[in-house]
C-alpha cells in the first residue's frame, strides 16, 4: 500500500491488517507513555482546503504519537479562488520533503490527482475529497462496530441520511461489504445517486421497516440547506421520516449501536437523546479515529525508503 | 498565383483522377488534362481528395483568451487537419455580439489566411440570455454573419429562444442551440450515471440535453425558423431528432469527434483534460451517435475544439475548464470511428465534413463537389497511415487533446484554400 485513496481499493485483508494494527494502537491510549518512536524523522503534511478541525487535530495526534514531524498547511480556498494551485502546493510539499500528505479537499478526486499526477512521490492520504470518498471515517466506523459487534461478516449495517452528497457514506458501503457486512442506505429518493446499480448494498426508502433489521445505524449529516434545493421540503419533514428519535430507536434490536460521524445537527438527523444514550458511540468514534489514523500512517510511511523522483 | 496538377487522387474516395488548379479555382478533372508548362505537380497516387472540410463549431478564443489560442494559430491547427473555413463561437471577451467584434474576428481570418473564418454571433448581449443582441447588425455587417449561437449557456428562456428564432427569418439566419437545461445541470462534472454517483462528480443527466432540444424543434416548427443543434451527445437526442425529421420538422444537428468515439469512463481517472461539456457520455451513447451520424439524423460533424491553457486542465477536476482540442484530429477520429466500422462512405465524410456544414452556415465558396469551376477548397488525405497522438506537436497554441497517446489512423497531406497550399507534404506551408 502506497496510498489511501480510496476505501474501495483495500482488500479484506489489507482492511483487516489496519484494523488489527488500529486495536494495537489503541492499547497505547491506556499506558502512561502514549508515543511509538515508529516515524521518527519522518514528515507528514496535513494538506486541509477545507476547514475540518476534527479530522485535522485526528491526524495530527495520530502522526505525533508516532513521533513524525507534523506540518499543518491550511490552504483553504487558495486553489478554487486563483490562488496557488494544486500543483504548485505539490511541487512545494515535494521540495519540503513531505513524506506523507494528508489531504482535504473539496473537490472529488484532487487526492487521487496528487498520487497520481507525478508532482510529488509521498504516500497521499485522501482525507475526504469533495462528495467522493472519506475512507480513514470508514475504517474508524468500522473499527468501532467491531469492537462492539465482533467480526462484521453478516452484519446488518444501516446508513441513513444524505447518501449523494456523503463522501462517509461512499467509503462506508465500499469497506463494509469488503469486510463481509450486509449494507442497506435509506435515504428519500432525492438524496440517493440517480444509478446505485453498482453499489454492494441494498437500498430502501423506509427507515422504520429497516430499523428491526439493523445491528448498527449510522446517521449522516444533512445540511438543512439542502431543502432550499428541493432535496425535501423542510428540515421538519426529513426529521420525521429520516431522524433518529427515541421512539426509533426502541425498534432497533437490543445490542444494535449507534453511529454518526460528526459534526451532528441535533434535532435534525439525530436527536440529543438518542446521541447522549448508551447505545451511541459518537464520543468512541473519535477515540478511534486516532488509532485508525496512526495504523494508516504507519503502515504507509514505516519501512519506507523512498528515493523515486517526481516526474513532473 | 501557382498552378497546380494534383495527379491519381481518389475524388472524395471514388474513381482516381487529376484535378488541375489555376486562379484559385478546379479548372478540370480527369485524366490527360492539358497542363501548363510551370504547373507544379503533386503525385497523390493513393490519397483521398476531399473538398476543403468546414467546422461549424470552432472556439478561436481571440479576441480575450489569446493565452488559449488566437485566430492565428487556431486556423493554422485548422488547416492541419484538413479545414478551409470555421466558424468561430460567440464566447469570447468580448463576447461576439455586436459588428465591430465579429467585423475584427473575420478580419482577422482574412488577414492570417489559413482558412476562412465565419464569425458566428451571439444570440443575446453578453450572452447572458435575456435580451437579444444586434442580430440584424451582425447580419449585415462586412462579417455576413447567418450562425447565432450563446455557446457554452443555452438560450433557455423558451420566450427568449422564439423570438432568436423569429427574428432571424429576416435575413435566413440560423440559431445553434447549446442544449443544456441549466438548473438541471448546475454544477455538472460529468455524464449522470452510475459512475458519476461512485466517483462523487455532480451528473450532467441526458435529459437536460434532451428536454431542450425537444422544446427547441417544438418552437421552430411554430415559427419554422432555422434550428441548428451543437453537439449532440445522446442516445435520447438521436431518437427525438430522428423522430423530428420523420415528420417532416425542420432541424440540423452536429456530433463532436469526441462524442464519436471516448466514453464517461475516463473521468474515473480525474484527468480534466476528458472533461467537457457536454460530458463524455456512455458506449450506448457512443453508438447511437454514430448511427445517427450514418442515418442522417446528425447532418455534420463539428470539432467543438475548444483550446485552453495548460494551467486550466492541469489541476483538480472541478476547478478546470470544460473543452477538447480537436481541428487536427478530428478527420482521424472519423476515419477510425465511421469508416473503418463501414458506417460511412468517404463521400458520405465529404457530405458531413464539407457540403452539409458549408449549407447549414451558408458559406458559399465551401463544400463544393470538387469539380470544374469550384473553388480550389480541397484537402488530400492518407488513410493508409497511422500515428499517436503527441499534444506537443499540435500547431494550435493548447495541449488539451483527449486523444494523447492514442494511434488514430491517417493524415492530411495537404490542404488549399482557394488554389493556394496552406499544407503540403504534411506540414504548414508558412
Amino acid at each position: 500500500m502506497k496510498h489511501l485513496l480510496s476505501a474501495g481499493d483495500l482488500s479484506r485483508d489489507e482492511a483487516q491488517l489496519i484494523l488489527d494494527t488500529a486495536e494495537e494502537m489503541r492499547s497505547l491510549a491506556d499506558r502512561p507513555i502514549k508515543k511509538l518512536p515508529a516515524l521518527r524523522g519522518r514528515t507528514v503534511v496535513n494538506l486541509f482546503f477545507e476547514d475540518s478541525t476534527r479530522t485535522r487535530i485526528s491526524f495530527e495526534a495520530a502522526a505525533k504519537r508516532l513521533s513524525a514531524d507534523v506540518i499543518n498547511f491550511s490552504a483553504k480556498g487558495s486553489s478554487l479562488s486563483k490562488g496557488e494551485s494544486l500543483k504548485d502546493t505539490a511541487l512545494t510539499l515535494q521540495a519540503m520533503g513531505a513524506d506523507g500528505v494528508v489531504c482535504r479537499h473539496g473537490s472529488s478526486g484532487a487526492p487521487h490527482l496528487l498520487a497520481t499526477s507525478g508532482w510529488m512521490t509521498g504516500s497521499v492520504v485522501n482525507a475526504g475529497d469533495g462528495t467522493h470518498e472519506h475512507p480513514t471515517q470508514a475504517l474508524l466506523d468500522a473499527f468501532t462496530m467491531r469492537r462492539h459487534l465482533g467480526a462484521l461478516d453478516g452484519r446488518r449495517i444501516t446508513i441513513v441520511g444524505d447518501v449523494l452528497h456523503s463522501r462517509v457514506a461512499r467509503s462506508n458501503v465500499l469497506l463494509l461489504s469488503t469486510l463481509g457486512a450486509d449494507v442497506t442506505v435509506v435515504a428519500p429518493p432525492t438524496l440517493l445517486p440517480v444509478d446505485m446499480s453498482t453499489w454492494p448494498c441494498v437500498t430502501s426508502y423506509d427507515f422504520d421497516s429497516v430499523l428491526p433489521k439493523s445491528d448498527a445505524v449510522m446517521m449522516l449529516r444533512v445540511q438543512r440547506e439542502r431543502m432550499n434545493d428541493a432535496f425535501f421540503p423542510s428540515a421538519r419533514e426529513y426529521t420525521r421520516r429520516y431522524g433518529l428519535d427515541r421512539n426509533r430507536m426502541a425498534q432497533l434490536p437490543d445490542e444494535a449501536i449507534v453511529l454518526h460521524p460528526g459534526p451532528m445537527n441535533r434535532g435534525m438527523e439525530i436527536s440529543a437523546e438518542v446521541a447522549d444514550s448508551t447505545r451511541s458511540v459518537i464520543v468512541e468514534q473519535v477515540t478511534n479515529g486516532v488509532a485508525i489514523r496512526m495504523a494508516v500512517l504507519y503502515l504507509l510511511l514505516s519501512g519506507t525508503n523512498e528515493t523515486e523522483e517526481p516526474t513532473a | 498565383m501557382t498552378a497546380y496538377l494534383i495527379t491519381g487522387a481518389s475524388i472524395v474516395g471514388g474513381e482516381v483522377a487529376d484535378l488541375l488548379i489555376d486562379n484559385g479555382e478546379i479548372v478540370a478533372t480527369g485524366t490527360g488534362l492539358d497542363a501548363p508548362a510551370d504547373v507544379t505537380t503533386i503525385d497523390a497516387a493513393g490519397l483521398i481528395a476531399l473538398p476543403g472540410l468546414v467546422d461549424l463549431h470552432t472556439h478561436l478564443r481571440e479576441p480575450g483568451r489569446e493565452d488559449a489560442e488566437t485566430v492565428f494559430t487556431g486556423t493554422r491547427a485548422a488547416a492541419q487537419g484538413g479545414f478551409t473555413a470555421v466558424f468561430a463561437m460567440a464566447n469570447t471577451d468580448p463576447v461576439a455580439d455586436t459588428a465591430g467584434v465579429v467585423e475584427q474576428v473575420w478580419r482577422l481570418g482574412r488577414d492570417a489566411g489559413y482558412a476562412d473564418v465565419y464569425p458566428i454571433g451571439a444570440v443575446t448581449v453578453g450572452r447572458k440570455g435575456t435580451q437579444l443582441a444586434e442580430l440584424g447588425a451582425m447580419a449585415d455587417s462586412a462579417a455576413r454573419v447567418r450562425v447565432f449561437s450563446d455557446d457554452g449557456d443555452c438560450v433557455w428562456d423558451a420566450a427568449l429562444m422564439r423570438r432568436a428564432l423569429e427574428y432571424v427569418k429576416a435575413f435566413e439566419g440560423v440559431i445553434a442551440q447549446h442544449a443544456q437545461e441549466p438548473r438541471l445541470t448546475q454544477g455538472a462534472q460529468m455524464n449522470e450515471g452510475a459512475l458519476s454517483g461512485v466517483l462523487g462528480l455532480t451528473g450532467w443527466p441526458s435529459v437536460a440535453e434532451e428536454a431542450i432540444i425537444a422544446r427547441d424543434i417544438l418552437l421552430n416548427a411554430h415559427v419554422g425558423s432555422k434550428l441548428h443543434i451543437c453537439h449532440l451527445s445522446t442516445k435520447g437526442s438521436v431518437e427525438i431528432v430522428r423522430a423530428a425529421k420523420r415528420r417532416g420538422l425542420e432541424v440540423t444537428a452536429e456530433v463532436t469527434p469526441h462524442h464519436l468515439l471516448l466514453t464517461e469512463d475516463l473521468a474515473a481517472s480525474y484527468n480534466p483534460v476528458y472533461k467537457v461539456n457536454p460530458p463524455l457520455r456512455t458506449k450506448e451513447d457512443v453508438e447511437a451517435v454514430r448511427e445517427g451520424l450514418a442515418d442522417g439524423t446528425i447532418d455534420i460533424v463539428a470539432t467543438d475544439h475548444a483550446p485552453h491553457p495548460v494551467e486550466d486542465k492541469d489541476c483538480e477536476w472541478s476547478a478546470a475548464a470544460f473543452g477538447m482540442t480537436g481541428l487536427e484530429t478530428a478527420l482521424s477520429v472519423v476515419q477510425h470511428a465511421m469508416i473503418d466500422t463501414k458506417l460511412l462512405t468517404w463521400a458520405d465524410v465529404a457530405d458531413r465534413m464539407s457540403y452539409a456544414p458549408a449549407a447549414i452556415g451558408q458559406a458559399a465558396d465551401h463544400g463544393r463537389p470538387l469539380e470544374a469551376g469550384a473553388p480550389a477548397n480541397i484537402v488530400l488525405y492518407d488513410p493508409r497511415v497511422e500515428r499517436t497522438v503527441v499534444p506537443e506537436e499540435s500547431v494550435s497554441l493548447s495541449r488539451n487533446t483527449p486523444f494523447e497517446g492514442m494511434t488514430l489512423p491517417g493524415k492530411v497531406v495537404a490542404t488549399f484554400l482557394r488554389g493556394t497550399p496552406t499544407v503540403l507534404d504534411g506540414e504548414l506551408t508558412r
